[in-house]
């Protein structure tokens, strides 16, 4: 059975039905045709579990009132009526009044979408078939060796149609797969993390991830309490990629340029062009990126400061943001572009970030480590302050004591204060860049690649108690 | 105040009761020992502007049903968007299977605390819904209360939002429950900046209006001053500006309800939900220092501190008639007299703690995804006869008065957080001296709850809360309100953010 066999028209054909009901002066029509499997579990059992099948149903008009190009948007689930869907979005470009971010919309352009007239990709529990028993195994080894093991694992798939008023049709495949898993001692007073993302599972090994997981419960035997302070510490790909995103968001040039984020130079203008890192960094992201391949081109819903819906289509290639440790670009719709004569760029579903030179991998800097800690991922980050993009969280799941080159034990946790800008220009060492999962934003972006890097002097603000 | 809402008809008019015939008696037929259905339609819309003029206009309705199961022992969930008596077969033959693929890793038996069986319809609080005001109306509205800002000295930009929902739901089960329910509640926010170009500082200052179950009449003048409040904010804003920074220390901390409503929320909400306690979200959303051994005897804080929990309050955003496994809306104790008492609950935690019946706290975010135990609305007691903010401060020889809530963060056993705001004064000698700049509270739960010398008076009760509150895997995103009044905590730990970033 295929996801759209439930619906009477084919996303296609809805696409088609919006477009050819426009009455507006342009017209921009999406269906997210969605199917997503899902597997919880907590100490050493399942919790719960779920499938979903899903169509999003999205019409963006434009109305030129007289005074400009208004945009209206109106989303509905699953079979609506597109004539009733088709009128609302274009009441509400009417009502919404001239859209500051008006240009014309994306036309010709070399095409950048996959095979329109096929049908959409789908998931199924069925994913799991392989993966649902060997967590079981790794249960019953938790078990015998007393511990406790938690997690989620995730796989969906989601099919974009975009069609346009201007001639646009495009099609986005996205399999999206995360899994976490977390140990545990019976009393919780040790914890420990492994993740991975993937795009099918395929490459998923739930002995690997229970090895890990078994090397790090095995390093908390010995517990060792640090004061707050500033300490050299190796933060791991993870960790790394949850304070790299946060940047990349707030990566918007308007903001910049109206002085309002990070990213602003004093005096006026931004900071493109200014060194941010001292080692030659490369923050990037490339929708062709090798297992973190992503959309091509631009779909959105409703317009903001980084994104437009009068973009809807543009190619999104590859960008760098940080270009060998130097500003390179913000993110820029296409409207704010003209007005300040700067190149349009979009974000990217993805994010890479590498030093070319780098040689070691984790394991080589610990043993390069005299004395210093090794974070595992950071949780509950939020902004503290905009002005230099100070970032508040708590380590999880596994700070270790490095001492001569060897993890001694495992350190209470710590809630830090840190600025990932001020990081890229500390950080002292990059080590080889790898596929990783975020820990804190993986509801929102899993695509990410990431060294782990040495920072010498990271502020842990205060002591956590938390396990 | 208009007659009381009724539940829109074209929700009515879905074919429900086909729906649910169909999903559940194929779901006893598959053996099932317990099959609920859900049909919700939620829409949303959401208005923004920058610098008072519109940024995005976005109307989203998300129509659909989920089947969930418990089948030989093991839960089985599944969801869909078609409403047609064939799809609601599909999904209860869909959760069926999810159950068995789910039961080679499943080791605890499902079992559900019992419940009456509930019959009724439910409508929320408000007068005006949102969705029959006129788009252009409401844009307008919008962008007259931005322009008043914007036109102020010293504001440069102003970025305006307003979100509404109506959400309707349905909800069946095999015991014979059938529960109908719509709720209203909207969010409007401005925020003014302003820019000094020449130093590169920049500066913010949002509106204290907390998001309610109210309509559209919430903006225009039903609970809450927004032309009073806008017209403050520029001379707020720019006295922030040049205050002081603040000198890093201790001091005793006067927390206005616009700002303790969310340290509640991530200090004593999450932390005295019971699935966090037992581990179900260990490895998400964390766990509990508030663990089931320590019921009865845990010194939350001082013995000023009560504490409820509720699906009941008048305007809250987690008030419902029936939660979403077609349990009453109920009050309960969790603190009292500084003592922990109570946990938030579902059926099957309910079950597994031997307690009689569930508190009522499962709620699912959408048709796409299962109940979990989600937040009530937890709301710290205040002193019947107690003092006015006023009354507390002028009590208070050398301190901070915090006003409104901006930065958060706490860890994954709800013990260390750190908070700032979105105003922060200096107290001397009962009296407030000016803004301070680059503030933030640090603190452990207990110690902090343990502070707490003062508590305010009923006239300083306010409902707060958030549209935001995210917990589980699949992510789910949950309304809640907290009430308080105004408290005095002694002896907190107070950041210079400036320093702590090494400047």
């Amino acid at each position: 059975m295929t996801a759209g066999s439930v619906h009477a028209m084919s996303p296609q054909e809805v696409v088609e039905r919006a477009l050819a009901a426009s009455k507006a002066d342009g017209q921009v029509a999406f269906v997210v045709e969605s199917s997503e499997a899902n597997l919880r579990w907590a100490s050493n059992s399942l919790t719960t579990n779920g499938a979903m099948r899903s169509r999003q149903v999205v019409v963006v008009s434009f109305v030129d009132g007289g005074a400009g190009m208004a945009a209206g948007t109106v989303t509905r689930s699953g079979t609506p009526d597109i004539g009733e869907l088709v009128t609302a979005s274009e009441q509400a470009a009417r009502d919404a009044g001239p859209a500051e971010d008006a240009v014309p919309l994306i036309g010709d352009l070399p095409s950048v979408g996959g095979d329109w007239a096929a049908d959409p990709a789908e998931t199924s529990i069925e994913v799991f078939a392989d993966f649902a028993p060997a967590l079981g195994e790794a249960f019953g080894e938790a078990r015998d060796r007393g511990d406790l093991l938690f997690g989620f694992a995730e796989h969906s798939m989601a099919t974009t149609y975009l069609g346009s008023s201007t001639g646009l049709r495009l099609r986005h495949d996205q399999p999206t797969g995360r899994v976490e898993l977390n140990g545990k001692s019976p009393d919780f007073g040790r914890s420990v993390w492994a993740g991975a993302g993937t795009r099918d599972f395929r490459d998923v090994s739930v002995p690997d991830l229970a090895a890990d997981v078994a090397r790090k419960m095995a390093w908390s035997q010995r517990r060792i309490e640090l004061p707050a302070g500033r300490y050299e510490t190796v933060l791991p790909p993870s960790a790394v990629s949850d304070l790299m995103i946060y940047l990349y968001w707030t990566m918007e040039a308007r903001d910049a340029d109206e002085g309002r984020n990070v990213f602003a130079r004093p005096g006026g203008g931004n900071r493109v062009g200014e060194r941010l890192a001292e080692l030659p960094l490369t923050l990037r992201s490339d929708p062709a990126a090798p297992g973190l391949e992503a959309a091509p081109f631009q779909v959105v819903g409703a317009s903001s400061g980084s994104a437009s819906v009068f973009d809807n289509g543009m190619p999104t290639p590859a960008v760098d943001w940080i270009s060998e440790g130097v500003l390179a670009n913000l993110i820029r719709p296409r409207a704010w572009a003209l007005k300040t004569t700067a190149p349009a760029t979009a974000a990217v579903d993805n994010l890479i970030l590498e030093d070319s030179t780098a040689t070691a991998d984790l394991d080589a800097m610990v043993a390069a480590t005299e004395r210093g800690l090794l974070l595992t991922t950071l949780w509950y980050i939020r902004e503290v302050d905009p002005q230099t993009l100070l970032l508040t969280g708590l380590t999880r799941d596994g700070v270790f004591l490095v001492e001569g080159g060897e993890v001694t034990g495992a350190v209470n946790n710590f809630r830090f204060n840190e600025s990932p800008v001020d990081l890229l220009g500390r950080a002292n060492q990059a080590g080889r860049t790898e596929r990783t999962l975020p820990r804190e934003w993986n509801d929102w972006f899993t695509r990410t690649a990431m060294p782990a890097l040495r920072v010498p002097d990271f502020n842990m603000s205060s002591i956590s108690p938390a396990s | 105040m208009s007659a009381p809402h009724t539940i829109d008809e074209s929700f009515l008019a879905l074919p429900l009761s086909a729906l649910t015939e169909s999903a559940l008696t194929r779901a006893v037929d598959l053996g099932c020992e317990h099959a609920d259905i859900r049909v919700e339609r939620i829409r949303t819309q959401s208005i923004s502007l920058r610098d008072a003029r519109p940024e995005a206009f976005a109307d989203v309705e998300d129509l659909g049903l989920a089947v969930r199961v418990v089948h030989e022992g093991t839960w089985g969930f599944a969801a869909g968007v078609v409403l047609t008596a064939a799809e609601a077969v599909r999904l209860a033959e869909e959760a069926v299977a999810v159950a068995r693929v789910s039961a080679a890793m499943n080791t605890d038996r499902v079992e559900l605390a019992p419940e009456p069986v509930h019959e009724g319809s439910w409508v929320s609080a408000y007068d005006i819904d949102p969705f029959e005001v006129p788009d252009a109306e409401k844009s307008a509205l919008l962008i007259e209360l931005s322009e008043q800002l914007m036109a102020a000295d010293g504001v440069e930009h102003v970025q305006s939002a307003c979100m509404a929902v109506k959400e309707q739901k349905y909800y069946a089960d095999t015991a014979g429950t059938r529960t109908r329910q719509q709720r209203v509640r909207i969010h409007p926010e401005f925020t003014a900046l302003t820019v000094d170009r020449a130093t590169g500082q920049f500066e913010s200052m949002r509106t204290l209006a907390p998001p309610v179950g109210r309509g559209w009449e919430y903006l225009t003048g039903t609970g809450w001053d927004w032309r009073g409040e806008l017209a403050e904010i520029p001379e707020l804003l720019r006295e922030k500006t040049k205050a002081p920074s603040v000198e890093a220390g201790r001091y005793d901390l006067v927390v206005d309800p616009t700002n303790l409503f969310l340290t509640i929320h991530e200090s004593i909400g999450h932390a005295t939900e019971l699935d966090r306690a037992l581990g179900y979200e260990a490895a998400y959303a964390g766990t509990s220092f508030a663990t089931v051994d320590k019921l009865g005897t845990l010194q939350y804080g001082s013995p000023l501190m009560n504490v409820t929990g509720d699906r009941t309050a008048p305007h809250g955003l987690s008030t419902v008639a029936w939660d979403d496994e077609g349990v009453a809306g109920q009050q309960w104790d969790i603190v009292k007299d500084g003592v922990l008492v109570g946990y938030q609950v579902d059926r099957n935690m309910a079950r597994l703690r031997g307690l009689p019946r569930s508190n009522g706290c499962a709620f699912a975010d959408s048709s796409r995804h299962v109940p979990v135990q989600r937040m009530a609305n937890v709301s710290l007691q205040p002193a019947p006869d107690g003092p006015s903010t006023e009354e507390i401060i002028a009590g208070v020889e050398r301190g901070i008065y915090v006003v409104g809530d901006k930065s958060w963060s706490i860890d994954m056993q709800r013990y260390n957080f750190q908070f700032t705001g979105q105003r922060f004064y200096r107290i001397e000698n009962g009296r407030l001296a000016g803004q301070l700049r680059d503030v933030a509270y640090q603190a452990t739960t207990t110690d902090f709850w343990g502070s707490m010398k003062v508590v305010g008076g009923p006239q300083t009760y306010v409902l707060g809360g958030a549209f935001n509150c995210g917990k589980a895997q699949p992510g789910q995103v949950a309304p809640v309100s907290h009430g308080c009044p105004s408290a005095l905590f002694e002896n907190v730990s107070i950041l210079n953010t400036v320093q702590e970033a090494g400047r």
